[in-house]
């Protein structure tokens, strides 16, 4: 009797255990759609965020060597923009490209691409880590954002500086892509606005004739197509309000994890 | 005894004993939900470039260690493919290739079944992996510091000398399936401490460093740190590895709470109370 008992109890344990896992395997895809659960997951990004930058907030990248440069330079994401602008533009050579510096900025301005192959560069070989996992190695020439950023004279209230881009992410040619540093970031001695790719004019398919390098951030930060600097204090009246067109779909704002 | 008593007992050559202090028994169910959630949010994450490699980069101009793809057949058949080295194999309906939850095929490495979320939601499974990571390590941490302060690794995981010299007896033991009873079954085994230390002490670890590795951050806090390990990819497939170490050890230690006694060994690391069966003195770590 004591023992048919527990063999009772057994099987409902093992029934209540199978079922309990069921419950929560389907119940982690509900709570995937909802609209609060996901901010609970995105509690941990401030905690990323502090973490890394409590232990790094001023390290560099690693800088790799010649010997390490990956065969080919992966494209992903937009390759050509698929706009008449920037069709036009890159037909002339970008001999009309002009990236606009404005916002909350003392002394905004443009600059030619003459202009900013003048200002202080950087070139290095660095590793890109794609969101998706992947790794590549390239080198990068190009101006020094702290430079771009020190000719306009960014106001005290200045906290972010937010990159419009040229490549629309709709078949439409709407949604233009644009991300957003915040400006311990932008002022790091590796953030660089690319103008070279291993010792060539940037390709198109690599974000001509501009694109960013924020070396210890994922992929998605680096933005291609690079139109138009924007300081501002906040991020939250622009767009989707959650700073870049991939944030703005539920990827993380910090992407230096 | 159909109901356990509130106190030790002894009647009919049996007793309770009482083991697994709180904060193991609580920190093992946390961790219970954390890897089991960390583990398929990680494989939603994987499904996002299902390929692993060594070395600093993807593209070296080396083929990956592992490849995970999906290709469509003439007859518009979608098939699943596993690459290991030189070597590819058809593993259509599990990698590469799987119906999903709805029954339609569909291109991803591995099926809905065993990700978090069950589709192709690669800031979704971020979400869910970074969430549970903290957690794992808050809690991981919780329980070092227990363990260290109330000296339950060096008293009850560390093996002694004892244990070592008996180590062939007991992967003897382990192979007839001949468990300990009685007194001597209050007692981790020498194989079970073994397990218990590679995997609470090396392998979680390190599974969490090689997490940290994939950090573009986190690679430049200690310049070169990353290539200890062989470089960021290397990590990747480090982490990747070390998640089903951590499968295979849960493997074993579920078939073995099972074998030596499903219902006492879940209630003593639920409630704290283990029946010893004191007819059965004579066990295999009895002295001899």
């Amino acid at each position: 009797m004591h023992r048919a008992e527990r063999s009772t109890r057994r099987k409902f344990l093992a029934r209540a255990l199978g079922a309990a896992a069921a419950a929560v395997l389907a119940g982690c895809n509900k709570l995937s759609a909802t609209e609060w659960f996901p901010k609970v997951l995105e509690l941990a990004q401030p905690l990323n965020e502090r973490m890394a930058k409590l232990v790094g907030r001023r390290a560099m990248a690693q800088e790799f060597t010649a010997a390490d440069l990956s065969p080919t330079f992966r494209s992903n994401g937009t390759s050509a923009p698929d706009s008449d602008a920037y069709r036009a533009l890159a037909g002339a050579g970008f001999a009309g490209y002009r990236l606009e510096v404005g916002g909350l900025a003392a002394t905004p301005r443009a600059f030619t691409l003459d202009e900013l192959r003048a200002l202080p560069s950087r070139t290095q070989i660095t590793r890109h880590d794609c969101v998706e996992g992947w790794s590549a190695i390239a080198k990068w020439r190009g101006a020094r954002l702290s430079a771009i950023l020190r000719a306009v004279a960014p106001l005290a209230n200045a906290r972010y500086v937010v990159f419009h881009c040229a490549d629309p992410m709709e078949s439409d040619g709407s949604d233009l892509y644009y991300e957003s540093i915040d400006l311990d970031d932008a002022n790091h001695e590796q953030t660089i606005l690319a103008y070279e790719l291993n010792d060539a004019p940037l390709p198109v398919a690599n974000g001509a004739p501009l694109r960013l390098r924020v070396e210890r951030q994922l992929g998605y930060k680096h933005a291609k197509y690079v139109m138009r600097l924007e300081l501002v204090e906040s991020f939250a009246a622009i767009r989707g309000g959650q700073g870049g067109y991939w944030e703005d779909q539920g990827y993380q704002w910090y992407a230096g994890i | 005894m159909s109901r356990p008593a509130s106190t030790v007992t002894a009647s009919a050559g049996s007793h309770d004993y009482r083991r697994h202090a709180a904060l193991v028994r609580i920190t093992h169910w946390i961790n219970v939900v954390a890897l089991t959630i960390l583990l398929m949010s990680g494989l939603g994450i994987f499904n996002a470039h299902p390929a692993l490699y060594w070395g600093h980069s993807s593209y070296d101009g080396r083929p990956p260690l592992v490849a995970v793809d999906a290709r469509v057949t003439g007859a518009d058949e979608l098939r699943g493919t596993t690459t290991i080295g030189s070597a590819t194999f058809d593993t259509t309906g599990v990698l590469g290739a799987s119906r999903d939850r709805d029954g339609e095929w569909s291109a991803r490495g591995f099926p809905w079944w065993i990700t978090i979320p069950d589709n192709l939601w690669l800031s979704m499974s971020r979400a869910w992996h970074f969430f549970f990571a903290w957690v794992l390590v808050l809690n991981g941490l919780a329980y070092l510091a227990y363990g260290l302060a109330s000296r339950h690794f060096t008293r009850d995981v560390l093996p002694t000398r004892g244990d070592l010299a008996g180590i062939g007896a007991s992967i003897r033991d382990h192979l007839r399936f001949r468990h300990a009873h009685g007194e001597a079954a209050t007692r981790y085994n020498v194989l079970q401490k073994i397990a218990y230390l590679a995997i609470v002490f090396v392998i979680l670890p390190l599974t969490v460093l090689m997490g940290l590795a994939m950090s573009p951050w986190l690679d430049g806090v200690w310049p070169g740190w990353v290539d200890l390990f062989g470089g960021r990819q290397a990590a990747r497939t480090i982490h990747f590895a070390c998640a089903w170490l951590i499968v295979a050890f849960v493997a074993i230690h579920v078939f073995q709470v099972i074998v030596t006694g499903l219902w006492n060994n879940l209630r003593s690391m639920i409630s704290g109370r283990y029946r010893i069966d004191a007819s059965a003195e004579e066990g295999p770590d009895a002295p001899r």
